[in-house]
């Protein structure tokens, strides 16, 4: 599967490329979905076809076709198109040094997730949601489950010759309890499903039927519970929402092309500032934050990046203080840092960038239960509902399935309808408390959108349970 | 040297899905969509072209019914005959494996889909260099500024078939230049989307974009409350992509999770919204992914919420017919308007936009609304922010930027009876954060909406 890459390269050095990269991706997924003892949805896709990048002087250009048989000619087009935009020309460009490889990878797996059988995926989807019907005054009990299978072929003209074959899947459950005028949602493992790589091991550790009654119970219960109040107190996130906090407010704020504006039209800029890389207080000194895609089981694990630069770990926050980015061979070499392997395309036929890998906060070394305890009041949130962020990853405001009251070390009664707010760095500098061991999880978000054309990225966010000080609680609408 | 190297090989998307069909055979009903297409994006920053792309592709879609009910779908990008032969028999395979789908509508049967004019072959044809030039315009529109944004070109033809004989086919393209011009403390946006690439200004969005960078320096900061508004047309889009998604869906009315009542006047009575590919004005092609004609629907006439967008699967439920809504991905998210249009119920209330700031004695400019997220699909509550422009009005007249707000607001209830002061005459195609060309509609004078906090939280 190596030729049409080599044909598109050829193709794209023949018209004028200084440098060029083609990609062969095979990819399939398979998604089940069931509501209320049906299967709504059982789709397979499965999508093929070959990605080209040409850089001429400063300027790229990117072309992809399905056919095969046209690699040569898609890369005279991205070559072509490259010399198009270099009538809008930017600042000199060169690609940081990287090793030139010829190697292969394969996701660590057990279990070939598309070789187990539909029966039994649809009998497990169905028999949870059957579980969470059966609880009084449920109105929607769902289940979902979802494997990618892709194969990448990776050439490029320095010498680049890397195969890899990565394995994912994941999957969750979720009960929707509607009222008069509101619905609430209680979800298992988390909001939208827990995703990693492997095989299908992965979704039988979950143990979906197990969890099934206590969400479906406790999204009835929301019902009923009173509302998460006003105020500004201590706020303890459960891990799966403080993963979703670091994707939001770390994850996305620290990647480069944010920070050089290659993005301030649509997905934004970033708070951060070049400049003050290795000086700027992110947080308090238990932050300690990673991009690590060397993680085994992590959801952004792999071999080697779009680039052909290998996956590696990269220190982001130490001790509080900002001290890295994620980047690729271009971004880095514009702003002199390392290159960190982190550029990913969304299948064949969109353009490799930045994207997160496993951007995670390094554990602490209490537990949930030692920062219950330790909290004479506040707030315990947990699995998110919304969320939403300034286009400078400053200004946040999440919302949350569930929580709980704490008072005098202890937790007190269900509240509904939680939300917090914060500024990033304030709220990063509350941080006093953090859990680790057996509570530390590799959680996955397998819908990072970014991009125009919008391409989606599967990427991964360690975290445990953590207090943060003084934070404003219970916005309403 | 070619921009379609797919082209020469590859058939037809008519003549694509009559192959599926013929390989599905009697074993099973099946339905089938084929799309071939060139899409290709121009992206700028820092006011250069730092990103490049086009392709040329076709993808396939295929649902298949056995006899018995059971269903499954599948999709490829592989047209070939082996690709489609494995796409086939993947689907079959799938679905004998499924339990019965107790919901299941059957096929459409066949109906004349309507004539629509959305295509032009030059904008399908367009090159990059005459994307480059567009681009060019914009970040000359402002100088001194930085510019960021892009220009795309999208254009193909698109075939449904099923073996109950609807057969449908239709051509569209698209074309849009959006970007922002910014200074070192501020941003302003533009935005235009066509039919041709030939009808955009790309200037004038530059200009405008540059105007209102320049105008929003030096930003007041602001306290959070409620506030009189005017939006302009980028944040009613984003209001009428919600209300879509969430309110209009008969699969969330189905599941008790929309908050739309029929009958009921939850809107303004000023207020009449509709949704209607066959429109001049519109993009894309008049069926949906049933095979289902589209024809306009009519979802609040003056402030009265009076249909819901419907496909063949909600229609089976509710015990009516389609209204031509399906979408690849119904059978999860429910039947979506694409093809969303605002207006004045009386046109005779319709406003310029600068009546309705000259109206307006104290109260904020909102050029865009970012990073939109549900609270409560039922109460359509909203949290978000605004960006690329935010003004303080006082005494009818625009006195300068403010700061970026985050507000927590019903989207329903921002539309509400008595809430809806002003709509303006001109209306145009916006784009929410969700994608261009989905809506088409003014700017609006609201009474009230609720902004919860400021840059300081």
């Amino acid at each position: 599967m190596f030729d049409p890459a080599v044909a598109a390269v050829e193709g794209a050095l023949a018209a004028g490329a200084e440098y060029a990269d083609a990609r062969v991706v095979v990819s399939r997924r398979q998604h089940l979905e069931a509501q209320n003892e049906t299967i709504e949805t059982l789709e397979q896709s499965e999508s093929a076809g070959v990605g080209v990048r040409a850089l001429i002087g400063s300027s790229w250009g990117f072309f992809a076709t399905a056919e095969f048989e046209e690699a040569r000619q898609a890369g005279e087009a991205a070559a072509a198109i490259a010399r198009a935009s270099s009538t809008v020309p930017g600042p000199p460009l060169s690609l940081a040094d990287v090793p030139v490889r010829e190697d292969s990878y394969e996701t660590p797996h057990d279990e070939d997730p598309f070789a187990v059988s539909l029966a039994e995926k649809a009998d497990l989807v169905v028999g949870v949601t059957k579980t969470m019907q059966a609880v009084d005054g449920v109105a929607l009990a769902r289940a979902i489950l979802t494997a990618w299978d892709t194969e990448k072929y990776f050439v490029s003209s320095q010498g680049h010759r890397i195969s890899q074959h990565l394995v994912e899947c994941g999957g969750g459950i979720d009960a929707i309890a509607v009222g008069e005028a509101e619905t609430q949602r209680r979800s298992y493992p988390q909001s939208f499903g827990q995703y990693q790589t492997g095989g299908y091991e992965v979704i039988r550790r979950f143990d979906l039927p197990g969890h099934a009654e206590r969400v479906a119970s406790e999204a009835v219960a929301l019902l009923t519970a009173p509302e998460c109040p006003e105020a500004t107190t201590d706020l303890v996130l459960e891990s799966s929402q403080l993963a979703l906090q670091i994707h939001e407010s770390v994850g996305h704020a620290i990647e480069l092309d944010r920070i050089l504006g290659w993005e301030a039209a649509f997905a934004g800029t970033s708070f951060l500032e070049l400049p003050r890389l290795g000086s700027l207080a992110y947080g308090s000194a238990l932050m300690n934050i990673t991009a690590d895609a060397t993680l085994p089981g992590a959801l952004g694990t792999f071999g080697y990046d779009d680039e052909g630069t290998p996956a590696q770990r990269v220190d982001i926050v130490k001790d509080g203080r900002w001290v890295g980015v994620l980047s690729g061979r271009d971004s880095a070499a514009l702003a002199n840092l390392p290159p960190g392997g982190m550029v990913r395309g969304d299948g064949y036929n969109r353009l490799p960038m930045v994207r997160m890998t496993n951007v995670g906060l390094l554990p602490g070394e209490s537990s949930l239960d030692e920062i219950i305890a330790a909290t004479e009041e506040g707030i315990l949130m947990a699995t998110n509902r919304s969320w939403s962020i300034d286009d400078k990853r400053l200004n946040f405001q999440f919302g949350c399935e569930i929580a709980w009251e704490i008072r005098n070390g202890s937790l007190g009664r269900m509240l509904k309808n939680p939300t917090y707010t914060g500024i990033t760095p304030q709220f990063w500098g509350s941080l006093d408390m953090l859990a680790g061991g057996g509570e530390w999880i590799h959680w996955g978000v397998p819908n990072c959108g970014k991009g125009q054309p919008m391409q989606t990225a599967r990427t991964g966010h360690s975290a445990a349970p953590a207090r943060f000080r003084g934070v404003r609680v219970g916005v309403k609408g | 040297m070619t921009l379609s190297p797919g082209a020469p090989r590859t058939p037809g998307p008519a003549e694509i899905c009559q192959q599926v069909l013929d390989l599905v055979g009697d074993r099973a009903e099946a339905q089938v969509t084929s799309q071939q297409g060139r899409p290709a994006l121009t992206r700028f920053a820092n006011s250069f072209i730092h990103q490049n792309v086009g392709e040329a592709g076709v993808s396939v879609n295929l649902k298949v019914a056995l006899p018995d009910g059971r269903v499954a779908t599948a999709s490829t990008t592989r047209a070939d005959s082996a690709g489609l032969a494995a796409l086939v028999e993947g689907a079959l395979a799938a679905a004998a494996l499924r339990p019965v789908d107790p919901d299941w509508p059957g096929l459409a049967p066949p109906a004349t889909v309507p004539e629509v004019d959305h295509y032009d072959p030059a904008t399908e044809a367009a090159t990059p260099d005459e994307r480059a030039r567009r681009v060019r315009a914009f970040v000359d529109a402002g100088p001194g500024l930085r510019a960021a944004g892009y220009c795309d070109t999208d254009g193909g033809t698109t075939a449904f078939a099923n073996s109950a004989g609807q057969r449908a086919e239709g051509r569209s393209t698209r074309a849009t230049i959006d970007g922002i011009h910014q200074t070192d403390d501020s941003a302003g946006s533009g935005h235009a989307t066509a039919t041709r690439l030939a009808d955009l200004d790309a200037t004038g969005v530059g200009a405008a974009a540059a105007d209102r960078a320049l105008r929003s320096q030096a930003a007041a900061d602001i306290g959070p409350g409620e506030y009189e508004v005017v939006l302009e047309p980028e944040c009613v889009s984003t209001i009428l992509i919600f209300l879509g998604f969430y309110g209009f869906n008969a699969k969330q009315v189905i599941e008790g999770q929309s908050g739309i009542r029929l009958g009921e006047s939850q809107f303004d009575r000023a207020v009449s919204i509709w949704d209607d590919a066959t429109a001049p004005a519109a993009l894309g092609v008049a069926f949906d992914a049933d095979g289902t004609p589209k024809r306009r629907l009519e979802l609040v006439q003056a402030g009265v919420s009076s249909a819901l967008a419907l496909d063949r699967r909600t229609a089976r439920k509710m015990g009516t017919e389609s209204t031509g809504h399906a979408v690849p991905e119904s059978d999860a998210y429910g039947p979506i308007p694409s093809n969303l249009f605002l207006g004045p119920a009386d046109p005779a209330f319709g406003a310029g936009t600068s009546d309705l700031i000259a109206s307006t004695a104290r109260g904020l400019l909102v050029t865009t609304f970012n990073y939109c997220r549900i609270l409560d699909p039922k109460t359509q509550v909203v949290t978000g922010l605004t960006r690329n422009g935010t003004f303080l009005i006082e005494d009818g007249k625009v006195r300068g930027g403010v700061k970026n707000l985050r507000f927590t607001q019903s989207f329903i209830e921002a539309l509400g009876p008595g809430n809806v002061l002003g709509i303006s005459r001109e209306a145009r195609f916006a784009d929410s954060e969700f994608g261009p060309g989905l809506v088409h509609c003014p700017a609006l004078r609201l009474g009230s909406w609720r902004f919860t906090g400021g840059v300081r939280g």
